[in-house]
Parts: structure tokens; C-alpha cells; sequence
């Protein structure tokens, strides 16, 4: 464990600004590890200039009358074999080590660059030779590097410092390497190529300041690991030599009477962790400061287990006795930076046996986020609310997650939008499918299995027996769909919630996979929630259509009225925007103009009223209810009366 | 429709099912391929490294006392004298005929040495592995776990650091708290030399522990990432119990990328013994290998390093094939 890999930062052109530079590195100081580490560094460096100044003699000062003692008021970390005081001689070791360790360090950059940017200079086919070799030099640890060069530049602390520079060398080439590759590619370094600038002068040039920055965090990194390597050849020896002494001679030396007096190896090891880590962590904090922007709360998912938390209980109309499904006033919530965050509020809806109902809307309309919620997939931070939650007559939002595993893991199946990445790459396709029925339904691993096979030929999957024992990438994309509705198979579904699942699919396979869905509702009497952003595929399938916009229903209407007798302006702009085979190709395709509501920022009034050609001044401050007429539609639009059909 | 197209797709499959294996056994045969090339470095490397040193090795080796005459044999009789390609074909086809050259100080053959001493250094490493992964793997899924999903926000804080903090202090400095604490204060374990079970604990421990840091902490960023995957959101939508969620589906996968760097931790392991058996007198060849340096007893040092370095080799290729075999992807993604 000589020098720690470099970690590799992306460099950016960013040479010329310097003061952007120095603020940026500035920044790092005020986060509390940055400024720890920042104030440790700056201690160690001032004592291993100060401590020899200031205490070399008393650190060599001999006193036969007290050799060997442990810690006393007079030498607070004992003595040595000949008396000397070792609180001082640890002090001022400071100096030695972090000298000897510098040097290294410096070695192992220079060595790394020559290694590192040769290839560059002396053309691709040597390059390749010096790359393979750095990349075997790589492959072995530091220690056993600085080993082999300590058999060839001999013990002493020169020999400690060649050694463990060229011990490091490796890993800073392997940086160079992979730095002076990315900069070579940037468009100035090409243009300075064909005016014919030499490759010396566009290294020194171009390359040169654009990789500093990385390599001198890197370099601060492996002087942490080249102050560790240092101890420990000194350790065993074959680093700094009597009457030289360093951290890791002392602690050497320490080892040997650690019975009588253990403070004399605890101290120089301590003293050795330390510094270690202030050079470790200052280079760590620098790194992770200027390299990506770290994880934050946008990027994450917000999936799995939900929890339901019912509202105080409303008066509910009883709705439908043979519904499958039953939702009223759904809500998903979400922690936001500025509050929180409703992107699904108040959704009502029931499903009937064998129903299909298709939701559509845009992209971030919270048509997905309310599916998964009916699944109840939404995972913590999310949080689930409605007044009513009935599957299959049973109450969702009462018990646990457990007391439903057999309900929701038998009855209601779920297919997701993209096959590639939804099946498990390490287990093999029946072993997926199985596992659901040795679950659920206590079968047998056999008899699981053959239930699989069962299941994927339902699916029309050609050669079960065989395909069964396959991984998921052995599967096309089509066959991974068609596998996961018969993952959702494996039990008897009484409702398939389906999220997007032709999105990913080529046009032909999307038609495969409608039919198959279509055949099963028929067949087996299931109902179907499809969620779509292409209504030409929700009117292919469904019964009815829930039109969502900002997170709520805005129109409810069968499918067969959807070409003619869609009354919310936004489902008419939706289905304006579908291209069919009377649309005019000369004119360009009707888009909705205007940008989706943002669902941290929801306007007062109705949320589609800033897209709306239609728009009053009532629609922009006070949101229309959502009514139902008394055919079973719903809207909510104040001027969906004033919609002419025609 | 399938009657018709059923015979040429299975053919097909077929097909596809041999390419697959040749392309697995092509990256077999690759990856032996290119432990031979770093064989081949290694020993070139080790044959070479007697001729760096500056100036003549066996005059160092006897001191500046020495007659002239006895250095003048010495040399004749390693061969120093020969041209350096003669020299060098007689090392290989010593090495190949399994002759690893003779101490200058004993006078031993150093194979007989190192058959001697090997299996202590061995048996620490491999076992100090074993211990690495029994740690690191519960440690790192239970944070994983845990800390999903940005949850739990200070026991993440502090698992990483602590655990960054213990995979950077080296080995010897956890060997010398461990004397300090077993050995000296508590007097509970031996602290010296091989000799029953308990003499392993503290060698072993001492080994381990950055390692193990490490390597959970690895792990845990692993399980992290791999509970956001599509299968993940999968096996909660197939109500799997979260058992098996995070121990069948989440840590085979997290695995994968672990085990890439623990063929890099086995192999410092293996480097790391030199340190560990100086603190703790252990009879490896560790201790030899240092013990050649200081005396400059330089065949048997080129020696050690050439056994220590195919050890590295060896070990990083058989967890490279590992990782081949259990992660169906990865043979096919390297080729």
C-alpha cells in the first residue's frame, strides 16, 4: 500500500481562469472535512519546517541516567535507548518524514509524466508498447514495487525515496495517460495540430495546463500515501537509517520495548496516521469539490414500497360493487428542496372486471407516479394519500405492506416500460418467473418452474424449455416484454398495470404486445390500467381514457368519443397532435404550444389556462371542478359547454 | 405462424448459444494470453534487476573487505561474467527447470526456502481474504440498505468516514495497536511467531481490516445504485419479500463491480504480508524477503519478488475468471 491510485477527475479547459480556480478551491475550505483537513495540512507542513529548527538538540540530547523510561512528567512520551527524549524526537521527525515523503511524490509525477506523455510524443506504435507496460507495472501492488526498487537502489533513505517514487509511477502514468487522451481530443489542440505547432511545444502548450489541476489534487492524494509507504520501509528497515531517524524508524525502534513502554511506538504511529490523512483528505475534498457535482436530491428515483396514510375517513359514495379498483382522491407527495411537491393530486377513478382504461397525458403529467401508487411502488421519500384505496374489495390503506404481499403478488400484475433494464441480468428468465409462484402460491422449485414454461408460452415465447434457462440478454427486446406480462401471469391477475410498455419497443413488436395484452383482457378476464403518452395506443386497446394534466384528471370520456367528443381543449390539442393517414403532410405537424405546468409551482386557476386558447379570466383564477354528466363523463373545464363538436 | 419459423430459429438459437461459449472460451484463452505476457515482464523484470543495481552487486554483497579473488569466483559462478543474453537464457531455462538460484549468504537453494516458508505467507493472506469478505459484505449491504434512497443521511456520514479513515492506515499501524491492546494491555492473544489457531487471530485481523473497510465501503455504494434498478422496482413489484430483494437481486449484481477490486485487495493482501509478518515475527517469506535486502543476498530477493509477483498475477486472473463465470454479461461486454 505505497501510493494510493490516483482518482481520475475529468479535466476541463479551464487553465486560463484562475481566479474561478482559486474560488473554487476556496469553496472546498468552508465544508467541514475540506477545512479540517485544509487546517491539519497547514500544521503539519509548519512543524516539519519548524520542529527541527526549534528542537533538534533536545531531541539528540543523550542522557545515559534515563534510558528506556515510560512517560513521565519530564518526557512525556518516555525515552530511547540512550536516554534521548522521544516526545521531540517525534516532533521533530515531522521534518524528515514530510520531506522524504514530498520527494517521493515528486519522483513518482515526474516519472508518471515521462511515462504518461510520452506515447504522445513518440507516436501511437511505442506508445502502445509504454502503455501496456504501464498498465502491467499497474497491476501489482505499491509495496512489492517499492520492494523490487529497493533491491536495486539499495536501503537508506535514498534509495527509500528512488523506490517509492517508482513505486508510484505506474498509477500517476495511468492518470497522465488518461488525462493527456482527453485533452488531445478537444478542438484546439486539433487546430493547433494542423497549423503545424510542434507536439513538444502543444504539450507544453496545451496539454500541460489543462491537466495541473487533476494531477496536482492527485499528487496531494498520493503524498498521503507516499508518507504511509515511506513508514513503512523505514519500518522494516530499509528506509531512513540510524542516526537519521523518521516517523517510521522511531515507531521501528518503539515496536521492539513496546512492552515496557508502549507510548514510544503508539506515539510515532499516531503521529504517522495524522499526517497521512491530512494529505489524504485535503486531496480528497479538493477533488470532490472541483470534479462532478455530487448526488443530490434531483437525480434520484423515487420508486418502490409505498406508504398509504389514510385521511380521516370522508364520506364516500360506495361506487361500483364489481369495481377491481377503486380510487378516490389520490395524492403522491414529494419532499422538494422548496417544499414539497405534489405531482399527482386528488386522482379519482374505478376499474370494472375486464376493463381497459388507458391514461395519457404528457411527460411529467403524473400519469406514471399515480400507476405506480395504485401498485403501491412508491418508495420513501414519496408519500401516498387518498380517502380510498380498494383492491379487489380490499382496503389497501388499512394493514401492512406483508398482510397484501399475497394479494398484490397473486392479483395484480405489473408491467414496466423498459424490458432491457427491468429483468434481473444475473438470474436466469424462468428462475424470475418462478420465484414469484414459490412465493405466492407455495410451490415446489419444480413445479414453479414448470409453471414458468407454461407462463412464457402463453406469451408465445418459442422453445419455453430452453428460453427458460437463458439470462435476460439472450432475450430481444419484444421477447422481454412479452415475458414480463408473463411474469405478471405467473398468478391469476385480476388487473394488469401496464406503465408505457410499447415506449421502447419498434413499431412492429409494439403492435405484437398490444395484441397479446388485448388477448389476455379477453381471454382471461383482466382488467387493464395502460399508461400512454401516445393516445393512438391507449385508443387501440382501451375502453375508456383518462386525460391528466398537471397531476390531475382533467377529462374522463370513452374512447369511441375521443375523436369527435373530447371536450377539454388540452385532450383536443393532444389528439390534434396525432398524426393520422388523412393528415396534410405539407402543413407541419399541430404541436401544443407552451411548456407542461412544473409541478414545485402549480398556477392558481386552471393549471392549463397559460396554453389555452380558450382561456378567461375566470380560467386563470379559479380551477374548474372536476363534474360528471349523466352519461358517466368527466371534465374539468369552465368552457367545455362552449367546445363546439363538430 | 410459430409451425412455420419454429425449425430455422431454433437453429438459430443454437447458433447463437455456440457463439456465445467460443466467445467465453475465446476470453479464457485471452486472459491466459495476457498472464503469460506478464509473466514474461515479471521474469524479465526480476533477471534485470540484478543489473541495475549500481555497481557490482557481489562486491556489495561481500564487502569492501572481501578479496578481490573470492569476489572474482563469486561472480564466475553466478555467471555474472557471461554476456547478458547468455545469462539471460540460462535464467529462464533455470526457472523453467525449476531452479530459483542459491542464497549468497546461506548457500541454500532458495527454492527450498521459499517451499519452506511460502505456505505461512500463504495461508495468512488467504485467510486474512476470507476474513475481508465475512466482514465487508453483511457491513456493506446493511449500509446499503440503510442508507437507500439518501435515507439515514448520518450513518452514511459516518460509515464513510470511518471506514475511508480505516482503509488508509496501513497495516503495520493497526499490527502495532493490536500488540498494544491484545499483547501488552489485555495480554489475551500471542503477539509473536506461528504457532496454534489464536496465534493467526491478530496477523490475520491486522491484514483485514482496511481491506475489509474498503471493500464495504465499496459495497454499500454498490447496493445503493443497484436499488434504484428497474429489476429492483421488478422484484418489490413481484412482492418479493425484502430479503430476498436485497440478497437474490440486489447483491449479486452490487457484487460484480466489488469483486473487481477485491482481486486488487487479495493482491495487496499478498504484499501486505511483508509488513504484517515484521510486526508479528511470522515465519513467511515476508520476513525472508526483507531480511535479503538487508544483506543484500540479491538472488534470493530476485527470487521472492518473482514468487510474490506470479502470486499477484495468478490470483488477479482467477478472480477475473470468477467474475467471468458469475456474471453471465461481463466475458461478453470485455470482448
Amino acid at each position: 500500500m505505497t501510493i494510493s491510485p490516483p482518482t481520475e477527475s475529468i479535466p476541463v479547459d479551464r487553465a486560463r481562469d484562475t481566479s474561478s480556480r482559486a474560488s473554487r478551491w476556496l469553496v472546498v475550505l468552508r465544508t467541514p472535512t475540506g477545512l479540517t483537513a485544509g487546517i491539519l495540512l497547514f500544521g503539519l507542513l509548519v512543524l516539519s519546517v519548524a520542529a527541527p529548527a526549534l528542537w533538534t538538540d533536545q531531541a539528540n540530547q543523550v542522557n545515559t541516567d534515563a534510558i528506556l523510561q515510560p512517560p513521565s512528567d519530564g518526557h512525556l512520551v518516555g525515552t530511547d535507548n540512550l536516554g534521548r527524549d522521544l516526545f521531540f524526537r517525534v516532533l521533530v521527525a515531522t521534518g524528515l518524514s514530510v520531506q522524504l515523503a514530498l520527494l517521493a511524490t515528486a519522483v513518482a509525477v515526474v516519472a508518471g509524466l515521462i511515462l504518461g506523455a510520452a506515447p504522445f510524443l513518440v507516436g501511437p506504435r511505442f506508445g502502445r508498447v509504454l502503455t501496456s507496460a504501464v498498465n502491467i507495472g499497474i497491476a501489482f501492488p505499491g509495496l512489492l514495487l517499492a520492494l523490487f526498487f529497493a533491491v536495486i537502489f539499495g536501503i537508506g533513505a535514498t534509495g527509500a525515496v528512488l523506490a517509492i517514487g517508482a513505486a508510484g509511477a505506474p498509477a500517476f502514468a495511468r492518470l497522465i495517460l488518461t488525462l493527456v487522451a482527453g485533452v488531445t481530443e478537444r478542438d484546439y489542440v486539433s487546430a493547433a495540430r494542423i497549423a503545424g505547432v510542434g507536439r513538444v511545444r502543444i504539450l507544453i502548450r496545451h496539454i500541460l495546463p489543462n491537466i495541473g489541476e487533476p494531477l496536482v489534487v492527485n499528487a496531494t492524494i498520493g503524498a498521503g500515501g507516499a508518507l504511509l509507504g515511506f513508514a513503512s520501509l523505514s519500518f522494516l528497515g530499509l528506509g531512513v537509517q540510524s542516526p537519521d531517524y523518521d516517523w517510521g524508524q522511531l515507531l521501528g525502534t518503539g515496536l521492539n520495548s513496546i512492552y515496557t513502554n508502549p507510548a514510544a511506538a503508539i506515539a510515532p504511529g499516531v503521529a504517522v496516521i495524522i499526517a497521512g490523512l491530512a494529505f489524504n483528505m485535503f486531496g480528497e475534498s479538493i477533488a470532490m469539490g472541483i470534479g462532478a457535482p455530487t448526488i443530490g436530491t434531483a437525480g434520484r428515483r423515487l420508486l418502490a414500497r409505498g406508504r398509504v396514510r389514510p385521511e380521516t375517513a370522508a364520506p364516500v359514495d360506495q361506487g361500483r360493487i364489481d369495481a377491481v379498483l377503486e380510487v378516490v382522491d389520490l395524492s403522491v407527495t414529494f419532499p422538494g428542496p422548496r417544499g414539497a411537491i405534489q405531482p399527482v393530486r386528488n386522482v379519482s377513478l374505478s376499474i370494472g372486471r375486464a376493463e381497459s382504461v388507458g391514461v395519457v397525458g404528457e411527460s411529467g403529467s403524473g400519469k406514471s407516479l399515480t400507476a405506480l401508487a395504485i401498485a403501491r411502488l412508491i418508495e420513501e421519500p414519496g408519500q401516498v394519500d387518498a380517502t380510498r384505496l380498494r383492491f379487489q374489495g380490499t382496503d389497501l390503506l388499512s394493514g401492512t405492506e406483508t398482510e397484501h404481499r399475497q394479494l398484490l403478488g397473486t392479483s395484480l400484475a405489473v408491467v414496466f416500460q423498459d424490458p432491457m433494464t427491468s429483468f434481473n441480468p444475473t438470474l436466469r428468465m424462468g428462475r424470475q418467473l418462478a420465484e414469484v409462484a414459490e412465493q405466492h402460491q407455495r410451490m415446489s422449485r419444480s413445479q414453479a418452474l414448470a409453471r414458468a414454461i407454461d407462463r412464457l408460452r402463453a406469451v408465445r415465447i418459442p422453445e419455453p424449455e430452453r428460453r427458460a434457462k437463458q439470462y435476460p440478454h439472450e432475450f430481444s427486446g419484444g421477447m422481454r416484454q412479452r415475458a414480463m406480462i408473463g411474469l405478471g401471469l405467473m398468478g391469476s391477475p385480476s388487473l394488469i398495470v401496464a406503465d408505457e410498455p410499447t415506449t421502447a419497443l419498434d413499431p412492429t413488436v409494439q403492435q405484437q404486445v398490444l395484441e397479446l395484452l388485448a388477448e389476455i383482457r379477453r381471454v382471461d378476464e383482466v382488467a387493464i390500467l395502460l399508461i400512454s403518452h401516445d393516445v393512438s395506443v391507449v385508443s387501440q386497446l382501451c375502453d375508456r381514457v383518462l386525460v391528466m394534466y398537471a397531476g390531475q384528471i382533467v377529462e374522463d370520456l370513452p374512447v369511441s368519443e375521443l375523436a369527435r367528443g373530447a371536450r377539454h381543449p388540452y385532450t383536443r390539442a393532444l389528439i390534434a397532435a396525432v398524426p393520422t393517414m388523412h393528415t396534410d403532410l405539407e402543413t407541419p405537424l399541430s404541436t401544443i404550444p407552451g411548456r407542461p405546468v412544473d409541478p414545485s409551482d402549480i398556477p392558481p386557476g386552471c393549471p392549463y389556462a397559460a396554453r389555452c386558447p380558450l382561456a378567461s379570466e375566470l380560467c386563470r383564477t379559479q380551477a374548474p371542478p372536476l363534474e360528471t354528466d349523466a352519461a358517466g363523463r368527466r371534465v374539468a373545464c369552465w368552457r367545455a359547454d362552449e367546445v363546439v363538436v363538430r | 405462424m410459430s409451425t412455420m419459423t419454429a425449425a430455422p430459429r431454433a437453429t438459430a438459437n443454437r447458433i447463437l448459444t455456440a457463439w456465445t461459449d467460443a466467445v467465453r472460451m475465446r476470453y479464457v484463452l485471452r486472459r491466459f494470453g495476457r498472464l503469460l505476457f506478464s509473466l514474461w515482464v515479471l521474469v524479465t523484470a526480476a533477471f534485470l534487476m540484478i543489473h541495475l543495481i549500481p555497481g557490482d552487486p557481489v562486491r556489495g554483497a561481500l564487502g569492501p573487505t572481501a578479496p578481490a579473488a573470492l569476489v572474482e569466483a563469486r561472480r564466475e559462478s553466478l555467471g555474472l561474467n557471461d554476456p547478458l543474453l547468455v545469462q539471460y537464457l540460462n535464467y529462464l531455462q533455470d526457472l523453467l527447470s525449476g531452479d530459483l538460484g542459491t542464497s549468497m549468504i546461506s548457500g541454500l537453494p532458495v527454492s527450498q526456502v521459499i517451499a519452506q516458508r511460502l505456505p505461512a505467507t500463504l495461508s495468512l493472506a488467504l485467510l486474512a481474504f476470507a476474513v475481508t469478505v465475512v466482514l465487508s459484505v453483511p457491513l456493506g449491504v446493511a449500509f446499503g440498505v440503510l442508507t437507500r434512497n439518501g435515507r439515514a443521511r448520518r450513518a452514511e456520514l459516518g460509515f464513510t468516514s470511518v471506514s475511508s479513515v480505516l482503509g488508509t492506515i496501513p497495516e503495520f499501524l493497526f499490527g502495532v495497536a493490536l500488540v498494544y491492546l491484545f499483547g501488552v494491555q489485555w495480554q489475551l492473544l500471542p503477539v509473536a511467531g506461528r504457532g496454534g489457531p489464536e496465534s493467526y487471530i491478530l496477523p490475520v485481523l491486522c491484514l483485514a481490516i482496511g481491506p475489509a473497510a474498503l471493500l464495504a465501503r465499496i459495497l454499500r455504494v454498490e447496493m445503493v445504485a443497484v436499488l434504484t434498478a428497474d429489476f429492483v422496482r421488478t422484484a418489490r413489484a413481484k412482492r418479493m419479500p425484502s430479503a430476498i430483494i436485497y440478497l437474490r437481486h440486489a447483491l449479486p449484481n452490487a457484487l460484480t463491480a466489488a469483486l473487481t477490486i477485491g482481486g486488487m485487495l487479495l493482491g495487496g493482501m499478498i504484499a501486505g504480508t511483508v509488513l504484517v509478518e515484521s510486526v508479528f515475527a511470522w515465519p513467511g517469506l515476508g520476513s525472508t524477503i526483507v531480511q535479503s535486502i538487508l544483506t543484500k543476498d540479491y538472488p534470493q530477493a530476485q527470487a521472492i519478488v518473482l514468487v510474490y509477483g506470479t502470486t499477484v498475477l495468478v490470483v488477479t486472473m482467477a478472480v477475473d475468471l470468477i467474475l467471468a463465470a458469475l456474471d453471465p454479461r461481463s466475458a461478453i461486454g470485455n470482448s
